[in-house]
């Protein structure tokens, strides 16, 4: 009915280009989206550079869906120079088209490397991330606290020296702030922790556990698990710990909320009729609604891309942890990597996740439309790392 | 099955306080007292079995029952040692009480009543299978199940605190279903007032 009136208007207004504007953007759509774990990578070949620059290059390009190969089968064509300052340039093998031609300095080499993959990115319409940061949880002994580091896991440095188990670190969307679980004070509460003042404030510390903060994609609220009311159940209040909302009312326990990038739902791993399940709830409360995982078993940790698309999460199956993804709406999904705990970058398409090896954990990316993973480096004086939050 | 089980506890309890509150002079528990304060220790220990559901409302069952605050034990002694052989064990994913561990509520609710000046803290722990939030909140559904018993036991729950470990602190770092068993468990630390 009203689109039957949208296009009599249009046809009034001498707009008769319109109706098939329709089908052409719902195609646009569609070829958008990628198949996850199956779609081909973007081949591009590399030549002139070594050393640092180029391990750092190709890993760069590998967590983003690219794959290597000689100069005759890739579509683009990377060379340039690490002697010294960085040098690089891309070309379109086909239209030989120059994509970037850039000199890079100041700063580290390594950076210079990031910021020339950025480029690059950036000049095929993409979101880039080699910029990005991610937080995560660092096991040493008994004890876990919470650091920072490059997205590769490069320049780390400790955020917490609380001596105690520090977890599930959430950072604020576009800020340099953490919030996370400390049980600093015998008895675990979420810490606001702004990281360019280095001051830190308590945020939740109502009786019984305070746990799983997650801050929703515009900073102005934070959903997470307290116990106060005696049920491990869902809460979200104003970024200033004002207005403290309960959503669920369950007698089971409920876990690791996340939001949707509108910030209108708030997803959450749930057991609905001695099931667990990914469950979905308006952020100002209402019905709890299931999302289908295709009869995955044991799901938790959902995270929501950015984009609004995908909605990663853990499967179990046994001892055994993988990493899924699923279209937001529900369907079905897809399982990619043994992993655990995944958290979207802000481009929609890669994420971070922990791998467990004997009980301990290493951090690693995934090109979710390939497949293509690979772990980032381990930082000194820790033995496992997990629970990675990527800044976005 | 196990719903049906809870929810037959629940209709037990509810009844049980029904007839309570039918039967009897309305108690004093409908009164909220600040935490820690719940309970006068000059109070002698409740003897008829009908006082042992008097201290939770019919309504904490359904919705839960409320936390004590954070520094309602500040400065208590902890002692780990007296329940220790009350560590309470569970099923795989499951923060349900089995009736083969209800002793070890009894014991610990017969220490607090006996000694009506102390307190406990409840921890709730999981085996490393599950992931990590997952098992944090799990862990403190096991502390809270486990103040539930205390509760329908007679014991004031601003007795009782409750703190989740989730997978964070296993008593065995084995990777077998023998270590994983030891893992899934509530412990029961004694608190008793600074003198």
């Amino acid at each position: 009915m009203k689109k039957k009136l949208l296009i009599a208007i249009c046809l009034a207004a001498g707009l008769l280009a319109l109706p098939t504007t329709g089908p052409a953007q719902e195609e646009l759509t569609i070829s958008r989206d990628f198949s996850p774990g199956n779609t081909k990578p973007i081949w591009v070949s590399i030549s002139g550079f070594t050393g640092e620059a180029l391990q750092v290059l190709q890993f760069d390009l590998y967590v983003q869906g690219f794959g290597f190969t000689n100069a005759d089968g890739a579509q683009y064509l990377i060379s340039g120079s690490s002697n010294g300052n960085f040098q690089g340039r891309v070309t379109d093998r086909i239209s030989k088209h120059s994509l970037i031609s850039k000199a890079y300095a100041g700063s580290s080499s390594r950076r210079q490397v990031h910021a020339f993959v950025d480029d690059f990115i950036v000049a095929l319409s993409r979101k880039p991330i080699a910029q990005t940061k991610i937080a995560f949880k660092a096991e040493a002994g008994a004890n876990s606290e919470i650091y920072i580091a490059d997205f590769d896991g490069h320049s780390a440095q400790g955020v917490t020296k609380d001596n105690t188990i520090v977890a599930a670190p959430s950072w604020v969307p576009g800020r340099l702030a953490l919030y996370y679980t400390s049980y600093k004070m015998n008895h675990a509460d979420i810490f606001y922790h702004d990281l360019s003042t280095g001051a830190r404030r308590t945020f939740a510390r109502y009786g019984g556990s305070n746990m799983s903060p997650s801050v929703s994609p515009d900073g102005s609220r934070v959903a997470m698990i307290l116990s106060k009311d005696g049920w491990t159940d869902l809460y979200v209040c104003n970024a200033d710990g004002t207005g403290l909302k309960r959503l669920t009312t369950s007698p089971q326990d409920e876990s690791s909320p996340c939001w949707s990038p509108d910030g209108k739902w708030i997803c959450f791993a749930a057991k609905e009729k001695e099931h667990r399940a990914l469950c979905k709830i308006s952020a100002s409360g209402g019905k709890i609604q299931q999302i289908s995982t295709g009869g995955m078993s044991l799901p938790s940790e959902p995270d929501w891309s950015s984009d609004g698309k995908w909605i990663a999460f853990t499967v179990q199956h046994g001892g055994d942890f993988q990493i899924c993804v699923v279209p937001a709406a529900g369907g079905t999904a897809t399982q990619l990597v043994e992993g655990e705990d995944p958290s979207w970058a802000p481009n929609s398409r890669t994420l971070a996740y922990a791998r467990r090896e004997g009980g301990r954990y290493t951090l690693g990316l995934l090109d979710v439309p390939t497949n293509q993973h690979k772990d980032i480096s381990r930082i000194a004086g820790s033995n496992s790392q997990s629970q990675p939050s990527w800044a976005r | 099955m196990k719903l049906a089980k809870f929810a037959n506890l629940l209709m037990f309890a509810l009844i049980l306080a029904v007839a309570v509150s039918g039967c009897r002079k309305r108690p004093g528990y409908l009164t909220p007292l600040p935490a820690g304060m719940t309970h006068n220790p000059g109070d002698a220990p409740p003897s008829s079995p009908f006082d042992d559901t008097s201290k939770i409302k019919p309504n904490d069952l359904l919705t839960g029952i409320k936390s004590n605050d954070p520094g309602a034990h500040n400065g208590w002694a902890e002692d780990p040692n007296t329940f220790k052989s009350e560590t309470v064990h569970f099923e795989y994913d499951s923060s349900v009480v089995r009736s083969g561990e209800k002793s070890k509520v009894a014991a610990v609710a017969a220490h607090l009543k006996a000694d009506p000046s102390t307190a406990v803290r409840i921890e709730g722990h999981c085996d490393e299978r599950g992931t990590d939030e997952y098992n944090r909140s799990l862990g403190e559904r096991r502390a809270l199940a486990l103040r539930e018993e205390l509760a329908r036991l007679g014991i004031d729950p601003g007795r009782v605190d409750t703190i989740s470990y989730g997978r964070d602190r296993p008593v065995d770092t084995g990777h077998s279903e023998a270590s994983h068993r030891k893992n899934r468990r509530g412990e029961f630390v004694l608190l008793t007032p600074p003198k």
